[in-house]
């Protein structure tokens, strides 16, 4: 054991510029790899990605075998996962309890609230990139094997809508991170957001007739549906009804989270 | 430099820290020293702004923490050293901390050297720490800036003794350059044989403040001689407060020189006259300990 210690005196510092957004990302992107749960979560994207894909190739019927049956089969999986990376980059925080070095080396936890949702809607992207280009050598692949005709049923812009779909998915996991920052309480709630409440609302729907016109402006999964159809692009209404839907379940209860993550001890 | 004034924080009916005010000064090693619970860690959480204040004030180099811009190097922070993702390598713990100060890459190998941690141990998960090795860690982490600042909650928990001549070293050195450092500690004897400066807490209110030899001379002097009796009656009547030790010596509020001079007027011959080293400060200390009785409570 070494008596002492530092190589050199303090050296004096005239100015110190502020820790860049940019800076606080790429550490915050780092933190999603940096452990062997956060890497293979992030890696199950692509496994999953692949192994839905050879399903589809080996059991769908010879007329589904389109570039949209495999986007969508992917979907699946993905629409799981990807809330989870955003839940735990925000709880991992507390419930690991690295919020005492994060928040005292960029005490400003908006920064690091902001980091973190670019950085997860980046990993987002990315992983939609990938589950296109999957599904798309999976098309290749299934109409090569099965000898079907090539069919590209997808527009750009659908696969626009969907990614957006998705990001709205993982902003849904950010959200209730940032609002709940424990990571099995979130984790339950978004499980409870994605299936329990949209069953409710079916169910709803279908029994009360008042319901069935309210549904689009009130269910969040109903509204956008529409992004996940491929058939055809979405009317004005839509958009409106994804707007309202998100203002109710998304803006709102993320503004409230953020007021608490602003104001709570950091324990 | 660090300046707190008046630093309070209350939970609903519970007053956690009343009226905290003290200053740790370049050069020195101020310890904050209380029993568990004494809210020697809240103090610390407002300081760095991770507990929001119910009143008062605490700077960091003359700027409230939050308006730092870059904290980390200028203000080494380490409150928890079990607070670490269990699934990152030590390494990879500096190498967050190192990219965020925005600091070249070599400062994480030569903080590795710093606290003694080999590259095996290094690239082992925190998960596989001992506390001690944690402790190191986040000494490293709270080091790699290179700050003037240093700011350590119990940085000695889990230390071997030889760990805690290491730290104690480390953090002289760091004081002797000019850095300021505080640093807690529930173990008295840990403050005195580190700190210059002591600020006592108990219940959430300082106690006692003051540099370690003013508090060590308040404590008196123990004396004691071949009759006992006619000395205190001697000393009390010169206003000497006096009590017995319990084992035959007298322990009075004077000084030395005084106690001589009462003992050579009485004509009582001494066997034994000396300063009553820190006996005062960990009366006071043990006073505080046994009326907060909270283990498990953090501090």
């Amino acid at each position: 054991m070494s008596a002492i210690a530092l190589g050199h005196v303090h050296t004096p510092r005239t100015t110190i510029d502020p820790v860049p957004l940019t800076r606080i990302t790429a550490v915050e992107l780092r933190k999603m790899f940096d452990t062997r749960s956060g890497f293979w979560l992030i890696a199950s994207i692509a496994i999953c990605a692949v192994l839905t894909t050879l399903g589809v190739i080996l059991f769908a019927s010879a007329d589904q075998l389109t570039y949209s049956t495999f986007a969508t089969a992917i979907r699946f999986s993905v629409v799981i996962i990807l809330p989870l990376i955003a839940i735990l980059a925000v709880t991992s925080e507390w419930s690991q309890r690295t919020g005492l070095t994060t928040f005292t080396l960029v005490p400003h936890r908006s920064r690091i609230i902001a980091a973190k949702a670019i950085s997860s809607v980046t990993i987002a992207i990315a992983a939609m990139a990938l589950t296109f280009a999957v599904g798309a050598l999976g098309n290749l692949l299934g109409a090569t094997v099965k000898g079907t005709p090539l069919v590209w049923d997808v527009t750009i812009t659908q696969c626009l809508y969907y990614v957006l779909g998705m990001v709205l998915s993982l902003l849904i996991g950010f959200m209730l991170g940032v609002l709940i920052r424990a990571s099995i309480g979130a984790v339950v709630a978004y499980f409870i957001y994605t299936f329990l409440v949209p069953t409710i609302f079916g169910l709803l729907a279908t029994s009360q007739q008042w319901f069935r016109d309210l549904q689009p402006w009130v269910d969040i999964q109903f509204a956008q549906s529409g992004l996940y159809s491929f058939d055809s692009a979405l009317t004005g209404e839509q958009w409106a009804q994804i707007g309202v839907t998100g203002i109710i379940w998304l803006l709102i209860p993320l503004l409230v989270g953020l007021r608490l993550v602003m104001r709570t001890e950091v324990k | 430099m660090i300046i707190v004034e008046g630093l309070t924080k209350r939970y609903g009916h519970t007053l956690a820290v009343d009226d905290v005010s003290f200053s740790a000064c370049p050069g020195r090693v101020t310890g904050f020293l209380g029993p568990n619970g004494a809210g020697k860690s809240t103090t610390m959480r407002m300081m760095v702004g991770l507990t929001p204040p119910t009143s008062g004030t605490a700077t960091v180099l003359h700027r409230r923490f939050a308006d730092l811009p870059n904290p980390g190097l200028e203000v080494g922070v380490l409150l928890d050293a079990s607070a670490q993702h269990a699934g990152r390598t030590g390494r990879e713990v500096l190498v967050l901390a190192r990219q965020t100060m925005g600091l070249p890459a070599s400062r994480v190998e030569a903080m590795l050297d710093i606290v003694s941690l080999t590259d095996v141990e290094a690239n082992r998960r925190v998960r596989d720490y001992s506390l001690g090795m944690r402790q190191r860690l986040g000494i490293a982490t709270a080091l790699i800036g290179d700050p003037e600042v240093l700011i350590l909650d119990e940085p000695a928990n889990g230390l071997d003794p030889a760990g805690i001549r290491w730290m104690r070293d480390l953090l002289r050195g760091y004081a002797d350059r000019g850095g300021t450092v505080l640093l807690s500690s529930h173990l008295l004897h840990e403050i005195e044989v580190i700190a210059d400066d002591i600020v006592m807490i108990g219940h959430g209110r300082i106690v006692s403040q003051g540099t370690k030899s003013e508090l060590l001379h308040e404590a008196g002097t123990i004396v004691r001689s071949g009759d006992s009796d006619a000395l205190e009656h001697a000393l009390t009547a010169w206003g000497v407060l006096v009590s017995p030790t319990g084992d035959g010596a007298l322990r009075t509020d004077a000084d030395a020189a005084l106690v001589g001079k009462v003992a050579l007027e009485a004509g009582v011959a001494l066997t034994e006259l000396r300063a009553a080293e820190g006996a005062g400060l960990e009366e006071m200390f043990l006073e505080l300990t046994s009326a907060t009785q909270r283990e498990g409570i953090p501090a």
